[in-house]
């Protein structure tokens, strides 16, 4: 069991930014996120694309962002939990017990959740009974690609994903790669190995067409799929692969008998706290009258909400407001000379 | 303004009076219409605000955007007359705009 003052759900700029104020104010925390990488949705979901609005920084990346968050932590030493969900949180002895996907269990007073729009999960085809397929047939991820030696396998999107396993695992497998329109968003030296492949007969490309039916008893046997002209090819396959991105699902949040709303948490505006003593909510995830999804707001949302974990990570303490420019106490925890 | 009927999945119809300026989305979002997520809040980063756009309305709406058709292969089912509802803009030209809901966003 993982002890910690605060246990901070998601790594995006409000987990990062949350981290370290509750570092400043002498907490220790650690961060889970189900992503593999750390930055949230800035770098899931649009690495490349400028942002204007945070105060002080004319413009910046997701990717900037994020590094220069992971930059400001530096300083402190936090644990990260990648590619780990949240799946419970129980309440023992005024303190909360919070298990992940991953097998870790951590005792801590204080639970801050930054979840964003909740966990990335991958898309999944939305044909029926794919779902008694899935793990065994039917991959949304390539864990061990040595399965697919010799073995026929049909690979679902256009984007770098699928053209990606599509020429790797051409090499030792027979593979057909499905699309729903004839452009790729992939990048286009990999758009024109796979057409190259296509022509040498190592990959049959099947454009403007989508999965409409799935069948097999204990595996996958065959597959449909149905063009923009309703004309229907049944394929025989050992496997499916559906690559069509990553998609933000509530998931386990949901039943730690929280008020949501519309897929957010209601807080009072004073601590961020949820109708659960010692659970938070700062950043998107949140919801108070007036709200804004800004990532300013995640920001003031986790620095009044880590002041709050002081309380009950320090019962017998008070907590005494300081600045970074004079108080020593900060400046050592900083690692940074006093005047 | 313009008036927006969405019908949902289910066959329920919802006709409802957006503002110019305001997206279909955001239409829908503020009425409390059920079918569409928005998850990213109108960045064309989810493809959760997808919707079919009716065939009679499908040409004379703007057309898209780089990077909607690319956002609109993750979609749940999209089909020839998907759109991203986050990306066509509300203007009096769209007064009795059809649109229907994918059956799940997701």
């Amino acid at each position: 069991m993982i002890k910690t003052d605060a246990l901070i759900i998601g790594a995006g700029p409000t987990g990062l930014f949350t981290a370290h104020q509750l570092k400043l104010i002498g907490l220790d925390c650690q961060i889970v996120d189900n992503l593999d990488k750390i930055g949230g949705q800035c770098i899931e979901l649009y690495p490349d694309k400028p942002i204007y609005d945070i105060p002080a920084i004319p413009e910046c990346t997701g990717e900037d962002l994020t590094n220069n968050l992971i930059n400001q932590l530096k300083p402190f030493e936090i644990k990260f939990h990648l590619s780990e969900r949240v799946e419970e949180v129980k309440k023992e002895n005024e303190k909360w017990i919070v298990k992940t996907s991953g097998g870790k269990i951590f005792l801590t007073p204080n639970v801050i959740i930054a979840g964003g729009v909740g966990s990335f999960e991958p898309r999944k085809f939305p044909v029926k009974d794919t779902e008694k397929f899935e793990n065994i047939s039917v991959f949304y991820s390539i864990k061990d690609k040595t399965i697919f030696k010799g073995r026929t396998v049909t690979i679902f999107g256009g984007g770098d994903s699928a053209l990606d396993w599509a020429v790797e695992l051409s090499k030792n497998s027979k593979v057909n790669l499905v699309h729903r329109r004839d452009d790729f968003r992939g990048a286009e030296a990999t758009v024109e190995k796979v057409k190259q492949l296509e022509k040498e007969g190592k990959i049959h490309l099947f454009t403007k067409y989508q999965m409409i039916a799935i069948e097999g008893k204990d595996k996958l046997e065959n597959i449909e799929i149905q063009s923009d002209d309703k004309e229907i090819k049944k394929i025989k396959t050992d496997y499916a692969l559906g690559f069509f991105g990553l998609i933000m699902q509530l998931g386990p949040i949901a039943n730690w008998g929280l008020n949501i709303d519309k897929k957010t948490i209601e807080v009072d505006t004073e601590k961020f706290e949820t109708n659960q003593k010692g659970i938070y909510a700062v950043g998107d995830i949140c919801s108070y009258p007036g709200k804004l999804k800004l990532i300013l707001s995640g920001f003031h949302e986790g620095a009044l909400a880590a002041r709050a974990c002081f309380k009950l990570a320090r019962p017998n303490e008070k907590y005494r407001f300081e600045f970074t420019t004079s108080s020593k106490t900060i400046k050592n925890r900083l690692g940074v000379k006093s005047d | 303004m313009a008036k927006i009927t969405y019908i949902t999945h289910d066959q329920q119809t919802h006709t409802i009076d957006v503002q110019n300026g305001l997206t279909v989305m955001e239409g829908a979002i503020q009425n409390d219409i059920a079918g569409i997520d928005a998850d990213c809040g109108g960045g064309m980063a989810c493809a959760t605000c997808h919707v079919y756009v009716n065939e009679n309305w499908f040409d004379k709406i703007p057309t898209k955007e780089d990077g909607e058709e690319d956002m609109l292969d993750m979609a749940f089912e999209p089909k020839k007359n998907s759109r991203l509802s986050c990306q066509i803009t509300v203007t009096d030209e769209l007064d009795g705009l059809i649109v229907n809901l994918p059956s799940k966003q997701s």
